[in-house]
């Protein structure tokens, strides 16, 4: 579990200090996460926790956004003025992206026939 | 006996106060979430963070105090987002047939959340200042913020904006998706990471394993993607 973590933490530090001295216009953390990818595709001596303390992290993801969140809601007043217009706007581009993204995904690997993996197996489903 | 003022006054003081409320709410919410079968209404963020800016505004609280808590959740989205890698080496096999679908998707999608915004902006009749927040607000908070400041724009306004975009997103896909007929959780999960970066991603693990791969996928893809189409793909949006 420490090993895991400390192990996240070394990527992550890696991926930072490449953002910085390399001045990428993305955080450190994408950067430490195709790291930790390459050292696992290259089977790299890894924690054994390293599964279950990601799957821990990733279980609690909705936890992680509630201080940002709790940020937001203090500056609500930003929103006042054009705030109605600005919400419309919010909702209708998630839609429209949300169908487009599915849409083009869903449609290509149909016609690729790469879609075989589309059912969610039954013993992870579901109620959603 | 207990003189609640002095202790109030210690505690509200503390990190210990603020790490602990925003735990017990999240716990709270998760309990909710899951009592309501995990209907997509029922977010897990949106009813925290409505917990716990209740108490924090009732009890006149600042940000920075309550941030002094609760920073040590927020320090754990990077190793969260290291820890995505885990999943994607997992689901490798899937993530390989699905390559080309998956890239195309990207661009599309990136595309369409970046034009949109600012075409409906001036649909709407919003200045120039609401296009260039709402331009990147599919990125993830951090990326979002750098991009709209890079560009002119107001950076706490897009944080608003991009985490609204998140909780949105997380609410209607599910619903969204079913209306569609669409059945591929890797085609549901990638357009929720897309779209609705981390806070779709975790409602996308909320409902699949594979679901939220993919949204992790897209999640870091569109952080890369946005950063590099906004400056391109705005002088000509704005023109």
């Amino acid at each position: 579990m420490l090993a895991a973590i400390t192990a996240l933490l070394v990527c992550q530090l890696t991926g930072e200090a490449v953002v910085r001295s390399l001045d990428l216009p993305f955080p450190g953390p994408v950067v430490g996460m195709i790291l930790l990818f390459a050292l696992m595709l290259a089977r790299a001596p890894l924690p054994a926790a390293l599964g279950n303390t990601a799957d821990g992290l990733l279980q609690h993801l909705s936890l992680l956004f509630v201080p940002a969140g709790v940020g937001v809601v203090q500056h609500l007043e930003l929103l006042s003025g054009a705030g109605l217009r600005l919400v419309a706007v919010v909702v209708l581009t998630t839609l429209i992206t949300l169908a487009v993204t599915a849409l083009v995904f869903a449609g290509l690997a149909r016609l690729l026939r790469a879609d075989d993996l589309a059912p969610a197996k039954p013993e992870t489903q579901e109620p959603s | 006996m207990i003189n609640f003022v002095d202790l109030w006054v210690y505690l509200s003081g503390s990190p210990l106060l603020w790490l602990t409320a925003t735990l017990i709410a999240y716990l709270a919410a998760d309990a909710i979430s899951a009592a309501c079968g995990r209907n997509p209404l029922a977010n897990p963020v949106l009813i925290a963070v409505t917990f716990v800016s209740i108490v924090v505004v009732a009890t006149g609280t600042p940000f920075p105090g309550y941030f002094a808590g609760a920073q040590f959740v927020h320090f754990l989205l990077g190793p969260a987002t290291v820890a995505l890698a885990v999943p994607l080496v997992r689901h490798l096999p899937q993530v390989r047939r699905a390559l080309v679908p998956m890239l195309v998707a990207l661009i599309a999608g990136s595309m369409t959340a970046i034009a949109c915004a600012v075409w409906l902006a001036r649909a709407f009749g919003l200045d120039r200042a609401a296009m260039l927040a709402l331009a990147p607000k599919s990125a993830t908070a951090a990326i979002a913020m750098g991009i709209a400041e890079k560009m002119g724009g107001d950076p706490a306004l897009t944080a608003v904006l991009t985490i609204l975009t998140g909780i949105t997103g997380a609410i209607i896909v599910t619903p969204l998706m079913d209306a569609l007929r669409l059945r591929n959780y890797a085609a549901r999960g990638f357009a929720a990471g897309l779209t609705s970066h981390g806070i779709g991603t975790a409602r996308a693990f909320q409902v699949d394993p594979l679901a939220g791969t993919f949204a992790g996928i897209a999640l870091g893809l569109n952080g890369l993607l946005t950063a590099l189409l906004v400056p391109l793909l705005l002088p000509w949006l704005l023109n």
